[in-house]
């Protein structure tokens, strides 16, 4: 029993052995020593990332509340990429005066809601799932208020955590409602014991999906989201948008595919109305931003309407491109995030018009924001077109023709804002623009690693294949 | 006396206390009144999940351990909270959310 216990839950033991570590070293290591805790946590979170592409069969732990599969430790695998290259972007960014003393603690809280990620996706019962949840949201709002003598740092704290909190008493009211209705919170006896929708069902089915649209910010819940990005320093802001937003993704996709399929006919309306009220609007708002966080908010607003429509598509082809489509989303806009975080540590410039005239002194910045703005956009060569190619074909394979088409016109919308960011670059005269900018290894490694998967995951069919591949197993 | 409690009696009042929870985080501005506002949204959520458990599905305790769960999670909540509005409080001598937020549309 102890040792089943070890291999299958390595990636979460892994995970907390690493954050411990942080912990105890941030704890005793001397003062001088204390940036090189750093950099044994980024050696040792990337071991932890490539340890998990070995294959591995899964299983089940607890009576059924922990289980994982092949699939499961794919989406787990995506998120550690992402949050591999957060680790390296927030370099620069920690070594800023009033950040560094406190720097290990960004790790340790930084791995943790990671971990509360980890159990969320693998949960195999209520009570997991929302244990996983809190732990993931609950040191994000630290992670918002870490900038704490800014005052929208705090601001964009206090507002992340009270918004949590209602969207968690949303979903738990529905939870406690799926469990009069089914007498259950574990998934395997729960798709067994209801098979009929009833009005109870629909009512705890609304609750839940409401709870959890707060933390994806779809779009009658998203009025947190601006103002929580753009207040919180530029590196937590980059993992919301990504990290958090994907898994949260990915559980919507495992609850509805897994544990109410039997309810399709209720929570199919309720995905398709918020994919359209989603991209519509996030799309007309990002077009007015002037500051850089909030655009990429409202864009990624708009992106989490396009992983909706992933969710239409109800056998593996589905969930198969929603994991796709969150890992090219995270390599182009954590390349959108770096060159913005490698401006706003040098010069603390976070507008769009200080971008102006960008390309005459940092040509290659220019070129990776361009590239991550047009994967974002999905235009032809580069890894976002496939991305959002594939989208549209589990829809369209579902049958939503005029939900395609509204989704088209969405990403026209979409490239004309991503378009203005490129033209202030490249185009717009500015007699005195940013000085040329030399960032750390760390940010260039980074944007190196983004750059080389915008490019390769999409033209290289084996990416898309091998996930199939693992997700058809399931 | 209380074997004459019905599950609907229960129910009423969590209902009740979980949108008066819902109608005091929309309508109040201070932030310790909106956080009070929360804990009731959970602990109606609490009283649903015993009275489920009591009255409808009394084989095992599944509730009853999750409404422990809930207490449990909500407290460490409100830890972070308070600790965020002490941190508020210090800076802008203000616990009300208008004057706490700067950033608009």
């Amino acid at each position: 029993m102890t040792y089943s216990l070890l291999s299958i839950m390595r990636q979460e033991l892994g995970l907390i052995v690493i954050t411990l570590l942080v912990l105890f070293l941030d704890l005793f290591v001397r003062e001088t020593n204390k940036q090189k805790v750093y950099i044994i946590t980024l050696i040792l979170f990337g071991i932890h990332t490539l340890a998990g592409f070995f294959p591995f069969e899964g299983g089940t732990l607890f009576g059924g509340m922990f289980h994982t599969t092949p699939m499961h430790i794919l989406m787990k695998n995506v998120l550690n990429i992402g949050v591999f290259l957060v680790l390296l972007m927030s370099a620069s960014w920690l070594i800023m005066p009033r950040i560094s003393d406190k720097r290990n603690e960004f790790l340790m809280i930084l791995l943790t809601t990671l971990s509360g990620m980890y159990f969320m996706i693998s949960a195999g019962d209520f009570l997991m799932f929302y244990i996983g949840l809190e732990i993931a949201s609950i040191p994000m709002a630290v992670l918002a208020a870490f900038e704490k003598f800014k005052s929208r740092s705090e601001e964009a704290g206090i507002k992340f955590l009270l918004n949590s909190a209602l969207s968690t008493g949303f979903l738990l009211f529905g939870l406690s409602l799926f469990y009069a209705a089914g007498g259950t919170l574990y998934f395997d006896d729960f798709s067994h014991s209801i098979s009929q929708p009833s009005p109870l069902v629909a009512l705890a089915l609304t609750f839940l999906l409401s709870g959890l649209a707060f933390k994806l910010s779809l779009v009658p819940f998203h009025f947190w989201t601006a103002d929580v990005y753009e207040g919180s320093p530029m590196v937590v802001t980059s993992y919301f948008s990504v990290i958090s937003k994907g898994s949260v993704a990915f559980v919507l996709g495992i609850l509805l595919f897994k544990v109410f399929p039997a309810f399709i006919g209720l929570w199919q309306f309720v995905i398709y109305a918020l994919a359209i009220a989603t991209m519509l609007i996030g799309n007309l708002f990002a077009l007015r931003q002037k500051n850089i966080k909030r655009f990429l908010a409202f864009s990624s607003i708009a992106q989490a309407g396009f992983i909706l429509l992933g969710l239409l598509q109800t056998d593996t082809f589905g969930i198969t491109v929603i994991i796709y489509f969150v890992l090219i989303y995270i390599l182009s806009n954590l390349a959108a995030f770096g060159v913005a975080q490698a401006i706003s540590v040098a010069t603390g410039k976070e507008n769009i018009e200080d971008y102006n005239g960008l390309y005459k002194t940092n040509p290659s910045l220019s070129l990776i924001m361009m590239l991550a703005l047009f994967s974002l956009s999905g235009i032809p060569p580069v890894a976002g077109f496939f991305s959002k190619f594939f989208l549209f074909t589990a829809a369209a394979k579902a049958g939503y023709y005029r939900l395609v088409f509204i989704a088209v016109v969405n990403t026209t919308i979409a490239l004309y804002y991503y378009l203005l960011v490129v033209k202030a670059m490249f185009i717009n005269p500015n007699p005195n623009p940013l000085p040329p900018i030399r960032s750390d290894n760390y940010l260039r490694s980074a944007l190196f690693i983004t750059v080389v998967g915008i490019f390769l995951a999409g033209i290289l069919s084996p990416v898309f294949e091998y996930m199939q591949a693992i997700v058809d197993k399931f | 006396m209380w074997q004459d409690i019905s599950l609907q009696d229960v129910l009423i009042v969590s209902t009740l206390m979980f949108f008066s929870g819902v109608y005091g985080f929309l309508t109040r501005r201070n932030l310790i009144t909106m956080l009070m506002s929360v804990e009731l949204m959970l602990n109606a959520v609490n009283i649903n999940f015993v009275a489920f458990n009591y009255f409808l599905h009394p084989e095992n305790m599944q509730g009853m351990f999750f409404a422990l769960f809930v207490v449990v999670i909500a407290a460490a909540e409100a830890s972070v909270a308070i600790a965020i509005i002490i941190g508020i409080y210090r800076r802008f001598k203000s616990i009300n959310i208008e004057d706490v937020s700067k950033m608009k549309f």
